[in-house]
């Protein structure tokens, strides 16, 4: 077996280990909630009213069945595993029977579409700008550098409250919440797309500035660091044409940049959590806040679980890109050094 | 530190001519960012934790007027959705944020400095299995472990939360530290006590942990602004401590309740503000410790 093959596979045991674990935290820490979830939310049930003796019985039972409850611990691991493997997230709580994945599935796509375009432009905008203000300093450094730090200190919940109280409220532009009007149903017409697109702009707009900040500040860096690097130097020695050389630069700038390209697609679910909720946006972040606040714990367990799973994909991704991409492991591997 | 210590051992400078230079590289800094963001953090700490005695001020949670009323001589920022005044709260919810953050820190960077010198020093076994498992943790996003250890945690206690944020963010810590100790591991000093007969946990403790003291502090800063960003997200889902104000919980509490929709500035600007400013002036003390040690950092 060559050495790639072996830093393939090294790398794919390491995400299966990974995952087990993952899987592992999932599975047990919901199971710490003092009592059991199924206990307190009948409790809750039978505050409320309105339901009879008998029914609650039986959702009672269906609810110990679906959870394995009565077994014990290591049989009620297998069965979430086994639930898991069916591609089986459970039911909700509170919209019973409505199935955790099913939930999901609606709000993922609102997710994606908000935050994939953001993270992208945001990574584009940052690194030309980092790229710049490290070249040309003067003016555009003194002035970009301090705005960039800022608003890449700022946490993102609270550029996203700031912005929703000026354009929403104060000046009035945009819409203050949700991701469609309430009188409208999705569909693909054009009143709704328009209807959208107006809730979009504030949301996205402020993924895209804290994106764009964060990713300035760290090219910067980069590139100020590269800039002062021995093989500039050498080359600038040489003669070699300042444009070369910015090529040079870089590409070695970029390496660490793609991977924060990929950790952050892969962060996107839990990224943002908080900018939905500000928004009242309806992807996951929404979804998580309202489980959390009605105890609804298979849909947080759920939304954890792709959480979990999108950043290990993306983490995994990184590694084995990196295997094609960076001459040193590449090297490494082929058994060259 | 780390830099000093290599100038010794080339030089053999006398240890005062050490200071002095060190007292001039420092100046170069000090009087900058450095001491900026010193005064900025200090003031937000006297903030918290001086302002509600000298202002006498025992209780953010007591009624004080009406439904958002505005700003006034005797509510400065007014008051909130149940008429609480809005400016005690930020103290008590400074104090409350910082006070998490340092607990969270103070874990992580003490996990972090066990598990990294310890892996940094012993090669072998022990480091393999330590930075495996490091490596493992640390793909497993810290937010999802938290929200599931916060909704286990029925009563979150201030100390609680401090914990449990501290023990979701070592891994960082651990690594950049068993970067430096591994690197510590093979000068001339470190070989020089192994030969007089140094114990393991002596050579860790006074040629180790000493020569990496700065980014040991460097470490702990950017975790106590993780941890107050922590605590912050994680009240705004709905999951800060019970019965406790924090800057995250004060913004929960303005979207909960409205207070950004029916315009009332006072009780979410403020919060929102001083949590990027906290943040802003950490990292600030961060990048300016940075080039106190590192001088290839500084631009003219």
């Amino acid at each position: 077996m060559s050495k790639f093959q072996w830093y393939l596979l090294n790398k794919i045991a390491w995400f299966l280990v990974a995952f087990a674990v993952a899987l592992v935290f999932n599975f047990l820490l919901i199971r710490l909630i003092p009592g059991n979830p199924v206990d307190s939310m009948i409790a809750r049930m039978a505050a409320g009213g309105g339901v009879s003796g008998e029914a609650m019985e039986r959702i009672y039972r269906a609810y110990m069945a679906e959870f394995g409850l009565d077994k014990p611990l290591w049989m009620q691991f297998l069965v979430y595993l086994g639930n898991l493997a069916r591609g089986d997230l459970g039911a909700s709580f509170r919209q019973y029977p409505v199935k955790v994945s099913s939930l999901i599935l609606q709000a993922l796509p609102w997710t994606i579409a908000l935050q994939l375009p953001a993270i992208l432009i945001g990574w584009v905008l940052g690194n030309v700008l980092g790229a710049l203000s490290a070249y040309k300093k003067g003016w555009l450094d003194r002035g970009l550098f301090p705005i960039s730090l800022f608003i890449s200190c700022m946490p993102y919940y609270c550029l996203s409250i700031i912005l929703v109280y000026l354009f929403a409220v104060h000046w009035n532009v945009f819409p203050a919440s949700g991701g469609y009007s309430f009188d409208m149903n999705p569909g693909w017409n054009w009143a709704f797309l328009r209807s959208a697109l107006q809730h979009y702009v504030l949301p996205f707009l402020s993924l895209v500035l804290i994106f764009t900040g964060t990713q300035a500040v760290g090219m910067r860096a980069m590139c100020i660091y590269e800039l002062d690097a021995d093989y500039v130097r050498y080359s600038r020695s040489l003669g070699v044409k300042d444009r070369r050389i910015i090529a040079y630069i870089f590409r070695n700038g970029m390496l660490p940049q793609v991977t924060g390209l990929a950790l952050s697609i892969g962060g996107m679910m839990s990224g943002a959590l908080i900018t939905e909720i500000v928004f009242s946006y309806p992807g996951i972040g929404f979804l998580l806040f309202g489980a959390i606040r009605t105890e609804d714990y298979p849909v947080v367990q759920g939304i954890t679980l792709l959480i979990m799973v999108a950043v290990l994909v993306a983490n995994f991704a990184v590694e084995i890109a990196y295997g094609f991409i960076d001459p040193r492991i590449r090297a490494a591997t082929a058994g060259e050094r | 530190m780390a830099a000093i210590s290599q100038a010794q051992c080339s030089t053999g400078d006398t240890w005062f001519s050490h200071m002095k230079r060190f007292v001039a590289r420092v100046a170069i800094v000090l009087n900058g960012r450095f001491v900026f963001s010193l005064i900025m953090l200090l003031l937000i700490v006297g903030f918290g934790f001086l302002g509600p005695v000298i202002l006498r001020r025992p209780n953010p949670l007591v009624t004080v007027g009406g439904l958002y009323d505005a700003p006034s001589s005797t509510a400065w920022l007014g008051t909130d959705n149940f008429g609480r005044d809005v400016f005690t709260q930020l103290m008590y919810g400074t104090r409350t944020s910082l006070i998490i953050g340092g607990i969270a820190s103070l874990v992580a960077t003490f996990i972090g400095l066990l598990i990294g010198t310890i892996a940094g020093y012993q090669s072998g076994t022990l480091e393999e299995v330590l930075m495996a498992s490091t490596n493992v943790v640390i793909t497993i996003p810290p937010i999802v472990i938290l929200i599931l250890l916060s909704i286990a945690l029925n009563n979150r206690s201030i100390e609680a939360m401090g914990i449990i944020i501290g023990i979701t963010s070592w891994p960082w810590t651990a690594r950049a530290v068993r970067a430096q100790a591994s690197s510590l591991r093979t000068r001339e000093h470190v070989d020089i006590a192994r030969i007089s007969g140094a114990g393991t946990l002596s050579i860790i403790f006074w040629e180790i942990v000493p020569f990496m003291l700065s980014y040991i502090v460097m470490a702990f800063v950017l975790q106590l602004s993780s941890g107050i960003l922590q605590e912050a997200a994680l009240s705004m889902l709905g999951l800060g401590p019970t019965m406790n104000v924090s800057l995250g919980i004060m913004l929960q509490w303005a979207l909960l309740w409205e207070s950004v929709r029916t315009g009332a500035w006072w009780a979410f600007v403020p919060p929102a503000l001083l949590l990027t400013w906290i943040a802003f002036s950490l990292l600030l003390l961060q990048s300016s410790i940075d080039e106190i040690f590192n001088p290839r950092l500084r631009r003219a």
